[in-house]
């Protein structure tokens, strides 16, 4: 009785009830989580003394400073900006027709072989996959084996002597990681798109064919528009995993550095973590940007 | 009138069909690469086709000391921060899934942060926190990570769940004259039970080979993602590594599979709404 007594208690008072379920999870999260987002704030406004390489821990703006004036510094940020756009425009091509059509077309049972293809590479192991990759785009590996065997191995090598992108071998060129981010992240994008489209009614195509529309037609004015919500949810995963990655570029590799890579380099073998932490707040500040942007496009809502 | 052109819901476009099967097959293809490269009696480059096959490299790699306990460790924290990401992650997701207050968004941004914003940003500010108070690195702050994102997992599956359940469920169990905790016992739980598995499912196989946080949090103890992780850097053992692979794989698989199992779309509930 007295547990039902306590539970009449809770449900008149819904104050007390939902603090008695908050207190748990906020204590973790203010302390844990929020705590050490705000230990690595307070770092990145240390600086490192560059004679006894010791952490200052007095306010300074230095290590900012260091951030957003050298050449190098800069060029890291830009350089994993591009990257993440590139990303994330070639994740939304590539995800637009098998989420059309495990969405719209598919039934039964290919529906759901539809789904269960998609979440399993997406939760197979992340290091496992990085690994795949680079089994494949070795210089001996299957990629090169498969242009080979088809006789286009000159169009691969083409490809890799382009200046900016290219490389030795398609496992340290920008092409390469290219291929293994859009690889990593495309579940990512399918998930949300798919959700967007199971909510269109049927009803809506119906009307467009009725109105004379082909099916070309239908699907640019009337599916593309409404999966947009959809494409701008999956491309907050697309945009943030890219910017914050540190193991695809140092596996895949080409010679520059991106912002993840600065981190964790820093942090490590060079024990500057005020400069560690100042540069992870770059993708803070452009992932808090983008969610300004694509909650315009109705992101929140088809998450 | 041309009424084969029309659109037709259960005929897509020939160029559509062949976009989505090249899609798929693209995203499976590594995974099965590797299996194969499991079997290879090859132990030197990653030359393809195989050789030869062969199942050698199993034996090897379980008679290794140094697998095996990177292996139970990352075992014991992933059921460690799925334990406790269940408890954490429910609660929040009971507090906030139908309740009006004024701090509720905020409150929801800051459960889905840890999975918003990149990884690298978690693992270098539990570092720096870890620094500033003077923790080292051990069991304890792997775990402390690895529950912190596996949480917003399970706060995600369940709160999705409460939000599709109707509210009016509630009321009338307790017009039927239940009480608030015959009510969860009966009518909530019974609802929330799968979805509550599923996100434990999940966050379990996500903490299994979470590498990312872990490698700020780890210090000297060794999972087997960052045994992995290394070995990806100073290759000494490929053909053992590429068995790692298929264990991982092999290991997170179930957890994955039972989670789909539990949140597969129920075809009676969705024609209902």
């Amino acid at each position: 009785m007295s547990l039902r007594a306590a539970s009449t208690f809770f449900y008149r008072r819904p104050n007390w009830y939902l603090a008695l379920l908050l207190v748990p999870p906020l204590l973790w999260f203010g302390t844990v989580y929020l705590g050490s987002l705000f230990a690595l704030l307070a770092q990145s406004f240390y600086r490192i003394d560059d004679f006894t390489a010791q952490i200052v821990r007095e306010p300074t703006l230095a290590t900012y400073r260091q951030v957003v004036t050298q050449r190098a510094n800069i060029d890291i940020v830009l350089r994993t900006l591009t990257m993440a756009v590139a990303v994330t425009i070639a994740c939304a091509i590539i995800a637009l027709p098998i989420a059309t059509y495990m969405a719209r077309y598919a039934r039964g049972r290919m529906k759901a072989f539809f789904y269960v293809g998609v979440m399993l590479p997406m939760w197979t192991s992340y290091l496992v996959k990085v690994y795949a990759w680079r089994l494949l785009l070795a210089k001996e590996g299957i990629i090169a084996w498969v242009f080979s065997k088809l006789g286009l191995l000159g169009l691969l090598e083409a490809a890799l002597e382009t200046p900016g992108v290219g490389g030795p071998s398609l496992s340290s060129s920008y092409i390469g990681m290219f291929i293994v981010f859009v690889y990593m992240w495309l579940p990512f994008m399918i998930l949300p798109m798919a959700a967007a489209l199971e909510r269109v009614p049927g009803s809506l195509l119906q009307a467009s064919a009725d109105l004379g529309a082909r099916p070309a037609q239908t699907f640019r004015n009337v599916v593309l528009p409404l999966a947009v919500p959809g494409i701008a949810a999956g491309s907050v995963f697309t945009f943030s995993l890219t910017l914050g990655d540190y193991i695809i570029p140092s596996v895949v590799g080409a010679p520059g550095y991106f912002i993840g890579m600065m981190v964790y380099v820093q942090q490590g073998t060079a024990g500057n973590i005020p400069l560690a932490a100042a540069f992870s707040v770059v993708p803070i500040i452009l992932i808090f940007a983008y969610l300004s942007i694509a909650k315009r496009f109705g992101a929140f809502d088809a998450l | 009138m041309r009424f084969s052109k029309q659109w037709r819901p259960d005929h897509p476009s020939w160029l559509m069909r062949i976009g989505a099967f090249c899609g798929l097959a693209f995203m499976h293809v590594p995974v099965f690469i590797i299996i194969l490269y499991a079997f290879t009696t090859e132990d030197r480059t990653y030359r393809f086709p195989p050789p030869g096959l062969t199942l050698r490299w199993f034996e090897v790699a379980f008679a290794r000391a140094d697998i095996w306990s990177s292996l139970s460790l990352s075992l014991a924290v992933a059921a460690c921060a799925t334990a406790i990401a269940m408890v954490l992650g429910t609660l929040a997701a009971f507090a906030l899934a139908r309740a009006k207050f004024p701090a509720k968004d905020s409150l929801t941004v800051l459960f889905v942060l840890p999975i918003a914003l990149p990884g690298i940003v978690t693992g270098i500010a539990l570092l720096a926190a870890m620094k500033l108070a003077d923790l080292d690195a051990s069991f304890v702050t792997i775990v402390m990570g690895h529950a912190t994102f596996c949480t917003v997992i399970v706060y995600n599956n369940v709160i999705a769940r409460l939000r599709r359940l109707p509210p009016n469920w509630v009321e009338a169990s307790m017009d039927l004259g239940a009480h608030g905790l015959q009510t969860l016992r009966y009518v909530l739980l019974p609802q929330v039970a799968t979805a509550f598995l599923a996100g434990g499912m999940l966050a379990f196989a996500l903490s299994f080979d979470e590498i990312i946080v872990t490698i700020f949090t780890a210090g000297k103890e060794r999972t087997l993602p960052i045994w992995f992780f290394n070995e990806l850097f100073r290759p000494r053992d490929r053909p053992i590594t590429n068995v790692v692979a298929v264990i991982v794989i092999a290991v997170t698989l179930v957890p994955i599979l039972l989670a789909y199992y539990f949140t597969r779309p129920d075809d009676e509930h969705e024609t209902a709404r």
